[in-house]
């Protein structure tokens, strides 16, 4: 089976020709799997968001293809469009994105721009508000009553009714409180698993990545850097603080430790540093 | 798309138009404007066209940034034009007459004329833009304005209503933008349909435009609070306005060209 989604030399410069002209992409090429976490990481400027909007065809590339399903999402009109839906974005911030009346009718405009029928739109948001946990009263409510993590929710689930099989996301925690941040990171997979979706996150918490995902794609200056899975990235420590970027900090205790002469192996979640700490403590060695 | 719009673009630079006090500057646009609406014949067209073709060439703006500003308006001049041709009565017999249509001389002249005016119009107020800053302007426009503070006219309010105004144009692109493509990413639709659709359309994006240019004024309304700001009473300025040589060179400039212009129109030559 043709990965879901393809990317050949991807190459996008804004405002070409004019004394404006910026190179955003450079040369960027990578496939993405069924069912994949990816994380994507970079400093501010490096491409990211740039990158994001070719994967469903809001920007259109200066050079190179993206691919959903082995077919250019540009080759024509009607499949650009429907790219859209198969591949679902969640901007920066997306709780400024809603206007609708009640929180049912903001969910509800995705799928209502596919065309469903009336019976499919309604199980859609029902069950994308089910997975945001967003409750049946509060369907009825007005989105600008909610709370801002609630608020996100509603966008995030609006994105979500359209069933999209690649789901993207810029940041979806920035500027939540940890306890609001660890539920939309949960939603999040929990949809990736009720539907085996693919999903591509931006973030700045390395923390996050490192936990959440498999794999992690590595912007620098409008190219990709680096692509493997997070113990891969995270041991290159040196060369992502080189680019601005930065290791988790239980990644950075251990490193350190290790200079210091302690035989403890790489980690970088939480949970990996408690097993190897428990196991230095029962005096084992790691493999 | 929307980032192309060069309306009242400032290009910051050194030259001695960009130098000038922009209170010198809009007095001189009012004067300019003036001679514009006085000037009657060829020659004085001659005359204010120097000028103002002067002014751009120590100005450094390139002629191509003044020339695209100058596309939205095709329409404008190109009706223009042909209401004077069409709907201008001379005294000597018509130079095409076909049907009900006539044209005369004075009609194809006075067309001309009043192209000329507008294009020279809309230069002249660019050419203001290109080369004073926002703050810079806004800042004039209250010292220039300030002798109505007598008359209880909240002179230093409305300078500063504008400046914020200003300031905030590229912020409320850029978001609109942003929202664009969110609502696209979507599905949302804003090329085809029928008109009603389109005007539908733009409900998803005016709605969230609107709440955060609300939330935008709240948070600044807030931020001056918090830093104890007062309107003008008292205030004192980091950049002082003051002429220099160029400025009264430039008036003196001025005075001439309103003075040959109205010459000409009242005394002939």
């Amino acid at each position: 089976m043709a990965p879901i989604l393809e990317v050949k030399n991807l190459e996008h410069i804004y405002s070409a020709g004019t004394p404006f002209e910026h190179v955003a992409l450079k040369d960027v090429s990578f496939c993405v799997e069924r069912g994949e976490f990816i994380g994507i990481i970079g400093h501010t400027g490096s491409g990211k968001s740039t990158l994001m909007q070719h994967l469903n065809g809001l920007l259109k590339p200066t050079g190179g293809n993206v691919l959903l399903d082995g077919k250019d999402i540009w080759s024509d009109k009607a499949f650009t469009r429907q790219s859209r839906f198969r591949v679902g974005l969640v901007f920066q911030y997306p709780e400024y994105q809603l206007f609708e009346e009640t929180v049912y009718k903001d969910i509800a405009f995705g799928p209502k721009n596919m065309k469903l029928k009336a019976e499919e739109i309604d199980r859609r948001v029902r069950e994308a508000a089910g997975f945001v946990g967003i409750t049946e009263a509060q369907l009825e409510s007005s989105p600008f009553d909610l709370s801002g993590g609630q608020k996100r929710r509603v966008a995030i689930a609006g994105v979500i009714a359209m069933e999209p099989e690649v789901l993207i996301l810029d940041e979806p925690t920035a500027g939540l409180d940890p306890e609001g941040r660890e539920e939309i990171l949960a939603n999040i997979d929990g949809y990736r698993k009720a539907k085996n979706a693919t999903i591509m996150m931006v973030s700045h918490s390395m923390a996050d990545v490192a936990r959440m995902t498999e794999r992690l794609l590595v912007m620098n200056d409008a190219t990709l850097a680096m692509d493997g899975t997070p113990e891969e990235v995270f041991s290159h420590a040196d060369e992502l603080v080189a680019m601005g970027l930065d290791i988790p900090d239980v990644t950075a205790v251990f490193l350190r430790l290790r200079q210091m002469g302690l035989d403890v192996p790489n980690v970088y979640t939480t949970h990996q540093a408690v097993d190897a700490l428990s196991r230095l403590k029962r005096g084992e060695r790691h493999a | 798309m929307l980032k192309d719009i060069t309306l009242g673009q400032f290009f910051p630079g050194t030259s001695p138009v960009h130098r000038l006090d922009p209170r010198t500057k809009l007095v001189l646009l009012v004067v300019y404007i003036v001679t514009l609406f006085t000037a009657n014949n060829w020659l004085s067209y001659g005359i204010v066209f120097a000028f103002l073709a002067f002014a751009i060439a120590i100005s450094t703006i390139p002629l191509k940034s003044i020339l695209n500003g100058m596309k939205p308006l095709v329409f404008v001049l190109i009706f223009t034009g042909i209401l004077n041709i069409f709907f201008t009565v001379g005294n000597g017999e018509p130079l095409v007459s076909v049907w009900v249509i006539k044209i005369y001389k004075e009609g194809i002249i006075l067309a001309l004329f009043m192209m000329l005016r507008i294009m020279m119009l809309i230069t002249g107020t660019f050419l203001l833009t290109y080369t004073t800053s926002p703050i810079a302007l806004t800042d004039g426009l209250e010292s220039l304005l300030s002798p109505l503070k007598k008359l209880h006219v909240p002179v230093h309010e409305l300078a500063m209503m504008m400046c914020i105004a200003l300031r905030f144009i590229p912020t409320l692109i850029e978001e609109t933008d942003k929202i664009m493509s969110a609502q696209k990413a979507r599905g949302a639709d804003f090329e085809s349909g029928s008109l009603m659709d389109r005007v539908k359309a733009l409900v998803p994006i005016l709605v969230p435009l609107f709440i955060s240019a609300f939330r935008r004024a709240d948070e600044l309304a807030t931020a001056m609070e918090c830093r104890c700001y007062q309107g003008g009473e008292g205030r004192t300025k980091m950049k002082l306005l003051r002429y220099k040589l160029g400025d009264f060179k430039a008036y003196s400039v001025g005075v001439l060209l309103l003075a040959a212009v109205i010459t000409l129109r009242y005394f002939g030559l």
